[in-house]
Order: C-alpha cells, then structure tokens, then sequence
C-alpha cells in the first residue's frame, strides 16, 4: 500500500513537470514578447508561401514588423501549398496572407478562403495591365500580383543564329542541324506521355484553338468550351504534323524533367520554355536569345499563357485588416518586388520594379515582348477540368493518334467533368 | 510488421529494463500475480503514467478553451481508465492489451470511421464548411466599391483606452481636405482646428481622441474588419489600417426566402439543401457551397455513371494482374535467390546478401522516378544500352510489363529475406530423409520445402498482395496510369483502380473526397474478400502441413 501511494504521488509530480515541459515552448517565445514589450504590443501576421519566396519575404516582412510594432511570421509550405492553405483555414488554422499562382483564385473563391482586395486606382495603375487582369474574378480583385511568366523560345544562337519567324522555318533550321549532326532534336518542348497543356498551348492558339470563350463581363466563360469544337480539330491537325509520325518536331520522350537538360547539354537548338530555365542555360554557358514562340505560316498568332504570382488575403485570417494592410500597402511597392526578383528571375508585375531590374537583366524585357500577346492563364475552376484531358489528347495526338476523334473525346470528357 | 504491442505497456515488457532474477521460472504460479514490485518496474511505470497525465492535461487546455466538452469526454475517461488500469494490481490481460487496443482506434478505426461518413457527404472543393461559412464568402465577395466614391486616408482611433475603447475612423477626404469621424452611428465632421493632418492625408492627431497605431490597431484586427460607417451610397469599410473606401455589398442573404438576392440585377439565388448549394432559376450555381449529407448518391454514382462504371471492369481485372504479377514475380524471384544462397556449396553468400538487398534498402519513391527516366524511348539507359527504340510507356503492354519489371526489382529483396528466414527455419533432415528415399532434389523441393515455405509466407503474401493491390506510388509515378486510349483520356492501360479513381475524385473541377471516400469503400471490399478468401485458404493448408 505504501509503495502505491508513493507511486501515485511520483505519478502526479511527474505528470506536473510533463505539462511544465509541455508549457515550455511559451516560455521560450516569452523573451521575445518581452523585447516587443518597449514597442507596443501589436498583432502577429502570419505569411505562408513556398521555399524560394519565403526566404526572400523574411528580410522585408521583418522590417514591415519592426516598423509597425508587429510580429510577422513567414512560414515555408513546400508541398501543395494551395490544398493546405485551403484546408488549413477551413479548420481556423490558415495564415493571414497566402502567396501563390493567380489560377488558384476560383478554387479559393468557391472555398471561400480569401478575400477581395480594394486598391486605389493609382495603385492598380502602377501594375501591368494584363497582371491586374489575371488577379480579377468575377469583377472583383483578389489578390496583388508581383510576377508574371509566360513562355518564349529560347534558342541557342551558337546553332541557330536566326530567330525563326514561323514553326515551319524552325523545323527546317532544326531538321537541318539534325542532319549536320549538330544536335539530335529539332526542338525541345515538353509533353511527356501524358502530354502538358501549358506547353503545347501557343501552338495551339496559332492554329485557331481556343479553351473557353470570353463572357460579356470579360472572364472566360465556362459554358463555351473550345475543345472538342471543329477549331481545335484543326489545330491539333497541323499540330499532329509536327509529331512524331510527321516532323518529328514535338516528342513524347521530351518530358518535363529533360527538356531544359537537352536544350543545355545541345541536343536541341530550340527551348520553348520560361524564365525559370535561363538560370540553368545561364550555368551551362550557352549563348541564347530569347524570342516570341512562332507560329504556323499562314496561322494566327502564337499566344503563350501568362501566369501571375500574387498575394493574397485570407478570409478566416485572425488579423485580417493588419492583412489588407500588407498586401494593399507595402506589397506594391517596388522594394519588394526587387527582392522577390532577386530570389527568382520573372518579370516584376509592377512597372516601377520591372523598369528597375531591365536595365541590368535584358532577358526580362525579351519575356515580355513575347508574352505581350500572351492569354491570362483562365482562373475559373472549370480550368481544372482542362489540364489532364487535354494533355492526355495532345500525347495521343503526337504519337499518331487521329485528331479529330481524340480531341472531340477530350472535350466530351471534359464537358462532362464542369459542374 | 511489427506487431501492436507498442506504447506503455510495451516498454515496461521490453528486455533488459527488468532484472534477470525475478523471471518465471523461480516463482509459483500462483505468486506470480502478487509478484513485488521492483524498483525499476515501478520507475518505469511512474515515469509513463506521469507522461500520458501530461499529454492529457496538455491535449485538455486547447479543448477547454474551444469549448470541445465532447472532444475532452473520451480524453478524460481514457486518461482515468488508464491510471486505473496500472496502479491496480487486478486485471494482468487488460494491461497488455489496452495499449495496443487505444493505438488501433485511435489510427486505424477513427479513420476508417471518418472515411465512411464522408462517403455519405458532398465533402469537396466549392462545400467544405456550413451554410453560414457560405453566405458569409459570398456577402464578403460582393462587396464592391461604390461607383465615384472617394477614397479616404484612413487612421484608426478611440475616444478610450487604446487596447479596448470603442472603435472610431478618423477619415480624411483627400480632395476636400475635411476629416470625419465614424463609427456604427454614422460620419460626423471634425473641425479643421481639433486635427492634425499629415503629407499622405492620414490624420495624426485630434483632440478628444486617441489615434492608434499599427501595432495598437492590429491587436483588434478583428473589431477593424467588422466596423462598418454607415453613408447614404453604401458603407464606408476600412481597406488595411490606412485606407478607408465606401463599399456595398451587392448581394445579401434573406431568411425569409432561404436565398441570396444580388440587388443589382434583381437575380435571386435560392438554397438547394440536398445539393449544399445555392441555385438560380435558371440552373446557374453560386461557387460558394457548403456541406451536406447526400445518403448514398456517392455510391450510386459510382455504380451508374457510365463514365466510372464503363471501364471498371477492365481496370479491376488489369488491377488483379498487376497485384498476382508483382506479388507472384517477387516472390519466385526472391524464393529462388534465397534457395541458391542456401545451398552449402555456395561461397561468399554474405556478400551476395548484401548485394541483393541493395534495392530494398534504396527509397522506393526516388527509385521509381529513377525508372520512369530509364524507360524514356530516346534518353533512357534501357533503350539506349540495348539498342532498342521501344516506346515502353507509349504501347499498352510494354508499359503493363515495365510496371511489372519495376515492381519485380523493388520487391524482390523483401521476398528474399523472408524466404531465406523461412528456409533456415525447415529442418534439414526432411530433405535429407526425402533424397534417401530417392526423390530428386526437384522432387524434394516441391513435395517438402515449397509447402512448408508457403505456410510460414502465406500470410506476407496476402499481405503484399493486399499492398500491391493499391500500390498508387508504383504507377502514379512512373506511368501515371498511361499510355491511354486516344477516345478516352480517363482510363489508362495501366490504371489501378486507386490511381483511376483518384483522377476522378480529384482531376475534376477541384478535389471531390465524398466522391473519393465512396469508391475506397469499394475498394476496401474487393481487398478484404480477396484477403478472407486467401486466408481461409491458407489456414486449411496449415492445417494440412502442420
């Protein structure tokens, strides 16, 4: 009896100095909110954006807090940041500001996890047109963008001094180094097995094709779907003649993984890629240029999607007005938008930012002029439904597969998945 | 495999903490339940009950605070079974049971639980809180900038105390110049006189009131965000801490019809509580949806949609193929390996073992990616080495065999450890007792080893089967179910029914985990037949060998 008593006082002493261990980690953040004390004690923003942007957010988010009096918190969500940020602040565990690509919006929206954002229209004038544009959803804006991207070609000027005007020229300057030896493809655009619709779709709007059709109120409309109509059969009838039973030009061996890998190492003379791959052609010494991606002869104007990356308000944020602080007021200015240049080479969304950077990085004007007819990549949800279908038929479609009967299934596949 | 004694009471059994003396074999059984305690056990003992005491109370003060009485219920009364449990000396079963009995609810049937009573929900993107989390997305997402209205400099200010006085906006009109105060009454000017205006319009100062800084004013973010000034346009609404815009919020939500009314185009939106949606009258949609109960339209969906149904079979029977060929190719690949390293004549066997479980010990997540690039038709090591042009991923069965190849070399070493265990573990005079009486070692390997290997292999095998069954890393990253028909980019070649139906759950327009949870239940089924089938079945061998 004795020894259970001792047990069951050991047991509660123990269990006391457990819960202290455990109260541990608010003592250690106590000191911090002590130094915070001499400032007034504010609020705490919490950020959530991936590995390369979160270490270049650190430094300037610590001096927006040191100047307000706030705690703010930049946090690295690494994997599938869209789906946490969602089902985190569903639980009432999100962050206050998200950071991510603008065709997340219609997800978020439908979620609803953010917030409109309302900027003075002198602020909204400061940004790029076509990026304020991608950040609008349904007549309101979401989010405030700081980078945009969108597809070019990118040629090695060692193999291929001339920038082709059209995708035949391109192919007889490919076909001919392919016989010289010189390289072994004739261009490097990914596709993969299961095809990939962001690559392909330049081509695609040069041979007429188009995805959704545009609503009175300027979004794209979900209702008025392009695949499956007689357009895009004949797009993906001259892309077919690219492919692998045609010109050899567009391979399913070139995947995502060695496009740029074979554009670096010389095994093609033709990139069709983004701003993320000239670091690497960088590293490799290759001597490039960076033009418009060609169009067929005779077709429409190649037009690349153009992506934006933006900041976004939380809607079940816990300090939302200190939120809309940041992102309305300190997001927009260039300061920032220089240092998230730094971490990663895309064209800043704010005019002031880009004119900063262009003089001292030439290749971002040269994005710029080729994403200038670019497509606001459709921020619907509907845009979901797209990506795997129509990949899916363009891989098909590359490997010999009939145009007309694969792309009409892909748009029935496609119809049926839109709510 | 490890099986699940694992937890407290696991660790006061484990080997060594206990002195050597007090074992079994000195004592009566009848003394063995009044066993002293020794010092170490009972440390042990003090020392794990103390931690579960302060995982409780440290899990207890969340809930506490949430008001999650029905959260902290089973809290309490597990925390209060266990000390029961271990400070009384009666029930032994129950204290070797109970841990691994709380880690098998917690983990395996809560889950299971959870992923059934989602299937009978329209759980997904566009529905995952309430109706109210809905109505207040959609008000907040209406609310727009007045047309032509002014946009003021805005400063946050209190007639109190800073951290709790009531709220007021100190608004400034950048084209007027005249500063207003406002709060849920209404805009009242200030005279020039009583403030002090900065460059950028914000005000600074103003006499009766205490104007708050960011620090200050973000602490009551939230009372920021919901004060509303009422104006004859609208609302004035802060934007951030130094901006203030006259907003109206173009649709609302009316009780009294259950619908959303937008008040510019007069269009009304009313609830569909079996869809968790609200719809127009025109069939138009509202995104923003939440969560209901839909009974079994999951499942019927599942069973009647052409496009889910259509290519089950197919996908089932490939699903079965792959399951037998992975499972099957393993294990004859491995038994065989393990035979030759058996066999006495055979030098070096430790260096072999090594060498052969070389794959084993690699992460099969980076392996398979390492295989996928190898099968590339121009760049891959295996066209490249042999010569070959092959589209592996590009033609139904050679990419059928290339998911095989890949499993076969992922797998095999695990088949050859256990086969080499099992076959130590068969007594050498039986096949020497066979080969005296004449049997060729053929013989004597089918007649004598084989069905003792299977008695002691069969449950693993059931058990990779069970795995390979749903095995969606092994497709998902190499062919991602591909190569596919060219009328039908929803079912591959080599699709299992997990990597098809995650593309029909989750390729649409965003993630459908009702849907998802609906078709793992099926899934569930086919495997725990095919499991309780086998195991019957094997259980009849034993019986048989033993």
């Amino acid at each position: 009896m004795r020894i259970r008593t001792a047990g069951v006082v050991a047991v509660l002493g123990l269990a006391l100095a457990a819960t202290g261990c455990g109260g541990g980690d608010d003592d250690s953040s106590a000191p911090a909110a002590k130094e915070s004390a001499k400032a007034p004690v504010g609020g705490k923003l919490v950020i959530w954006a991936d590995d390369k942007r979160t270490a270049a957010l650190k430094p300037f988010a610590e001096k927006f807090g040191q100047e307000n009096g706030v705690t703010v918190e930049v946090q690295a969500v690494s994997k599938d940041l869209q789906t946490n940020f969602v089902t985190a602040s569903q639980q009432g565990s999100g962050p206050d500001v998200v950071v991510g690509a603008h065709d997340w919006i219609g997800n978020l929206v439908q979620n609803g996890a953010i917030d409109p954002v309302q900027l003075a229209a002198e602020q909204k004038s400061g940004f790029n047109e076509t990026a304020v544009k991608a950040v609008t959803f349904n007549g309101q804006l979401y989010g405030v963008p700081y980078a945009m991207e969108n597809l070019a070609l990118i040629r090695n000027t060692e193999l291929a001094p001339e920038a082709p005007k059209t995708i035949e020229d391109l192919v007889a300057a490919g076909k001919k180094l392919k016989a010289e030896k010189k390289a072994s493809e004739i261009l490097c655009l990914q596709s993969g097995q299961n095809g990939d619709a962001y690559h392909v779709y330049p081509l695609y709007t040069s041979g007429g094709g188009y995805l959704f059709g545009t609503a009175a109120n300027g979004d794209y409309d979900p209702k008025d779907l392009g695949v499956g109509k007689p357009e895009s059969i004949e797009a993906f009838k001259k892309i077919a003649k690219l492919g692998e039973k045609g010109d050899g030009a567009l391979k399913r061996s070139i995947t995502a993984e060695n496009s740029i890998a074979n554009f670096t190492s010389k095994k093609c003379a033709y990139l069709v890629s983004g701003p993320w791959a000239v670091a690497d052609a960088k590293k490799a010494n290759i001597s490039y240029d960076i033009t418009p991606v060609p169009g067929f002869a005779g077709g429409k104007e190649a037009q690349p999607f153009v992506g934006v990356q933006a900041f976004y308000v939380a809607a079940k944020g816990k300090n939302k007005a200190l939120a809309q602080e940041f992102v309305a007021n300190h997001v927009t200015t260039p300061e920032l938008a220089v240092a998230l240049y730094n971490a990663e080479a895309r064209p800043p969304a704010l005019t002031a930012a880009l004119d900063q950077v262009k003089g001292t990085d030439p290749d971002l004007a040269k994005f710029q002029e080729a994403g200038k007819n670019g497509q606001v990549l459709p921020a619907i949800p509907a845009m979901a439904t797209i990506w795997d279908p129509f990949g899916k038929a363009e891989a098909a479609i590359i490997g010999g597969a009939d145009p007309a009967k694969t792309i009409t299934a892909a748009g029935k596949t496609i119809s049926g998945q839109i709510k | 495999m490890s099986t699940s004694l694992s937890g407290p009471g696991a660790a006061t059994q484990s080997p060594g903490r206990e002195p050597a003396g007090p074992g079994l074999p000195g004592k009566s059984r009848t003394a063995r339940h009044r066993a002293p305690t020794t010092m170490t056990g009972l440390l042990v003992k003090v020392v794990l009950l103390g931690l579960t005491a302060g995982i409780a109370i440290w899990a207890a003060f969340p809930l506490v605070e949430a008001e999650k009485w029905v959260g902290l219920a089973p809290l309490a009364a597990t925390t209060a079974g266990l000390f029961y449990l271990y400070l009384t000396s009666r029930h032994i079963p129950a204290k070797y049971l109970v841990p691994g009995t709380l880690f098998l609810i917690a983990f395996q049937v809560v889950p299971v639980l959870y992923t059934a009573s989602t299937a009978f929900t329209n759980f997904g993107d566009g529905h995952r809180g309430t109706k109210e989390d809905a109505v207040v997305a959609i008000q907040t997402a209406s609310v727009k900038q007045v047309p032509g209205s002014t946009e003021y400099a805005l400063s946050v200010a209190t007639q109190g105390d800073p951290a709790t006085g009531p709220l007021v906006f100190l608004v400034s009109d950048p084209g007027t110049g005249v500063v207003s105060a406002g709060d849920a009454g209404g805009l009242r000017q200030l005279a020039p006189a009583d403030v002090t205006v900065a460059a950028g319009g914000k005000v600074t100062a103003a006499d009766g009131y205490t104007v708050l800084n960011f620090g200050q004013a973000s602490a009551r973010s939230q009372e920021i965000t919901d004060l509303v000034v009422p104006t004859s346009g609208g609302a004035l609404r802060s934007a951030g801490l130094s901006r203030a815009y006259e907003g109206k919020a173009i649709r609302g939500y009316d009780a009294g019809c259950d619908c959303v009314k937008d008040i510019d185009t007069g269009k009304t939106w009313t609830a569909d509580e079996e869809a968790g949606a609200f719809v127009a009258p025109d069939g138009e949609r509202l995104a923003q949806g939440w969560k209901v109960t839909v009974g079994l339209k999951n499942f019927s969906r599942v069973l009647t949609d052409p496009a889910i149904s259509g290519p089950f079979f197919g996908t089932l029977l490939w699903n079965l193929a792959f399951a037998v060929g992975s499972t099957g190719g393993t294990f004859i690949l491995g038994m065989f390996i393990a035979l030759a390293l058996h066999s006495p004549r055979m030098r070096g066997t430790n260096i072999y073992r090594v060498l052969l479980i070389l794959p084993y010990a690699m992460p099969s997540f980076a392996m398979l990616l390492v295989w996928r690039d190898m099968f590339n038709t121009d760049f891959g090591l295996i066209n490249n080495l042999f010569g070959l042009g092959v589209d592996w991923f590009g033609q139904e069965w050679s990419a059928r065999i290339a998911v095989i190849l890949v499993q076969l070399w992922l797998g095999y070493p695990y088949m050859f450890l256990v086969a080499t265990g099992a076959l130590q573990a068969i007594p050498k005079e039986l096949t020497e007792a066979s080969s005296v009486d004449g049997a060729s070692p053929w013989q004597s390997f089918r007649a004598v080893t084989l069905p003792l290997l299977l008695v002691a292999l069969s449950p693993l095998l059931i058990a990779s089967f069970a795995y390979n069954f749903n095995n969606f890393n092994a497709i998902y990253l190499t062919t991602e179910g591909g190569p596919f028909p060219a009328d039908n980019p929803s079912a591959g070649a080599t699709d299992l029914l997990i990597t098809y139906t995650y593309r029909l759950a989750f390729g649409a327009q965003g993630a459908q985990f009702g849907l998802a949870a609906a078709v793992s239940i099926f899934i569930f089924t086919i495997v725990a037949v095919v499991s309780a089938v086998s195991f019957r079945r094997t259980r009849k061998q034993e019986e048989v060998y033993s």
